[in-house]
């Protein structure tokens, strides 16, 4: 064998090379690979040269004004229904574990209630709350929330109901030993949270939260029915005008395409941060 | 050296604990004295009711009946009559913070460095600089042999080594008391020497300490008591050279000529 090599005596005879590793030839898999690059190269080529999608109506309106501001209420109303739905989504987890039962219950008919009907009626149900309660404690609800704040309320509440069992998930994940050592510490229940079982929670937590997080980015769009200017209500009142619906619906579709690249690179880097400390990680 | 010590109060006082889980009945009126500065060694076989003990003594298990006390103080409740009410989750917090407690499966924080494993529970729970608890915290690495693994991960380190840091972020609390859950049991058998050899030395220095262990040798050679439990009872407990060499009972009998 070969680890008799090292240890051959100068006096031997000259040891012949080791033998040379040769991986099975796959032409099977080749062959399949050319094809379907050939096949993708052809679709590709006759989307481009297709005058119906009308390219140069796209280019013209890809960095227009007001896509570009429909755009910018996309990303923005994104983020902070993320962060507001998280925050709630958290909260809502921890009830959820707590000893509380009333707690408990509470949490469970939450995440029931909003995950159980339509975003679509939650928002319009918002949208008229003041037709519904046109007094809440002695405050007019009519002119109260204006569209883009229903957008925001209505979207945080039910990304929360879905944030609450994806963080309810990975706090379950946590090893009921680590919680017993901080406990044995000395370590209190909120330094426990905070310190010890989210951080190790978030590598349960970020896969789905980023799948989440996508979906979110092209849920906004869902304000359009109550006229939040959104990256796709913009392209759609220029349609309603000038009746070039697919060049627009690409405009919008190619931004939704291009943040969401952008955020699964963003998503490997926070992947790779929080699973600092495990075999193979740094 | 049991009988010649007047010591008024022992470090723990183990009275009548029962505990249950559900129709199983784990401890069955355990007694058990632990003098300070003396080492105590907890034999038996598996599912004896060993662990669960061990933790009744810092209440990660409450207790269905008897007391536990550290230091003349009740552990995890407060007497007023005849009555225990059981305490604030802080105040279990900070009593915890006197009774170091090391598992089996080592339990280190797997997302913080060794040393900020360390220094956590001085910094949070007993408010300590954290300046200072890393410079104790060195010491203490240096203490177990593992000075230049303070930046390492626990991962990155072997089962023996993890242990090490283990008992280092125990000892950062400077509890009068140690509570060791086999502390060997999840190694390589040629790492448990060096987890062994750290708790010799703590022994050596005076530390109390109650060691659930199926390594006799270490028994015989550090124990000042020797217990040995069998179906939540205490069957027999002494100096080693009594219950380990002239067993009084069967049951011991049994259980020493399978482990040795
Ligand atoms: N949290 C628990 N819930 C239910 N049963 C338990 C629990 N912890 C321990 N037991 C049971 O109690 C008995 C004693 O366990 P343990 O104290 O771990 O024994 P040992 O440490 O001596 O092996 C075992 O039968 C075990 O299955
Ligand atoms: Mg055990």
């Amino acid at each position: 064998m070969s680890a008799t090599l090292a240890t051959t005596p100068a006096t031997a005879p000259p040891a012949e090379p080791p033998p040379r590793v040769v991986p099975t030839r796959r032409a099977g898999q080749w062959t399949a690979a050319g094809l379907v690059l050939v096949l993708l190269a052809l679709g590709l080529v006759s989307v481009v040269r297709n005058e119906a999608f009308q390219w140069d109506v796209v280019a013209a309106y890809f960095t227009s004004a007001s896509v570009l501001r429909g755009l910018g209420l996309t990303l923005w109303l994104t983020a902070l229904v993320m962060v507001l739905g998280f925050a709630l989504g958290t909260l809502l987890a921890v009830l959820r574990l707590s000893a509380n039962p009333v707690l408990r219950a509470v949490s469970w008919g939450y995440v029931w209630f909003f995950r159980s009907t339509p975003i679509l009626v939650q928002l319009l149900f918002w949208f008229n709350i003041g037709a519904l309660y046109p007094q809440i404690l002695g405050v007019n609800t009519v002119n109260l929330l204006g569209p883009v704040a229903v957008a925001v309320l209505g979207l945080t509440l039910h990304e929360a109901a879905y944030a609450a069992e994806v963080v309810r998930g990975g706090i379950l994940s946590v090893d009921r030993g680590q919680i017993e050592a901080a406990e044995s510490l000395g370590l209190g229940r909120r330094r426990r949270l905070s310190r010890i079982v989210l951080p190790q929670a978030m590598r349960a937590i970020v896969p789905p939260a980023g799948n989440m997080l996508i979906g979110t980015l092209k849920g906004t769009s869902i304000v359009s029915v109550i006229a939040v200017q959104d990256l796709l209500y913009s392209t759609q009142l220029v349609y309603h005008r000038t009746y070039e619906v697919i060049p627009l619906l690409l405009v919008a579709t190619l931004w939704y395409v291009a943040v969401t690249s952008v955020l699964g690179i963003g998503q490997h880097y926070v992947e790779r941060h929080y699973a600092r400390g495990t075999a193979g990680a740094r | 050296m049991s009988s010649v010590t007047a010591d008024p109060k022992p470090k723990v006082e183990i009275r009548g604990v029962h505990k249950n889980f559900g129709p199983l009945h784990v401890l069955r009126g355990i007694d058990l004295d632990v003098r300070a500065g003396e080492v105590t060694v907890v034999l038996g076989p598996s599912g004896s009711g060993k662990s669960t003990l061990l933790r009744t003594v810092n209440h990660l298990e409450k207790v269905d009946g008897g007391t536990v006390s550290v230091d003349g103080t009740l552990v995890g409740y407060r007497r007023s009559g005849n009555k225990l009410y059981e305490l604030r989750e802080r105040e279990i917090l900070k009593q915890r913070t006197r009774i170091g407690f090391v598992f089996q499966n080592f339990h280190l924080f797997p997302h913080l460095t060794v040393l900020e494993n360390i220094v956590e529970a001085p910094v949070s729970a007993l408010k300590r600089r954290r300046k200072d608890a890393e410079a104790a915290a060195r010491q203490l690495l240096d203490r177990v042999g593992l000075a230049d693994k303070a930046e390492a991960y626990p991962k990155q380190l072997s089962g023996g080594q993890q242990q090490r840091v283990a008992i280092a972020r125990a000892l950062a609390l400077e509890p009068g008391l140690l509570l060791f859950d086999e502390p060997t049991s999840a190694l390589d058998p040629e790492l448990v020497g060096e987890v062994l050899d750290v708790i010799k030395d703590l022994a050596a220095s005076g530390t109390t300490m109650i060691v659930v262990t199926h390594e006799i040798g270490f028994a015989r050679e550090v124990a000042d008591t020797v217990v040995f439990m069998d179906e939540g009872r205490i069957v027999e407990q002494g100096p080693p050279a009594e219950v380990l060499d002239a067993p009084r009972h069967e049951r011991t009998r049994a259980f020493l000529s399978k482990v040795l």
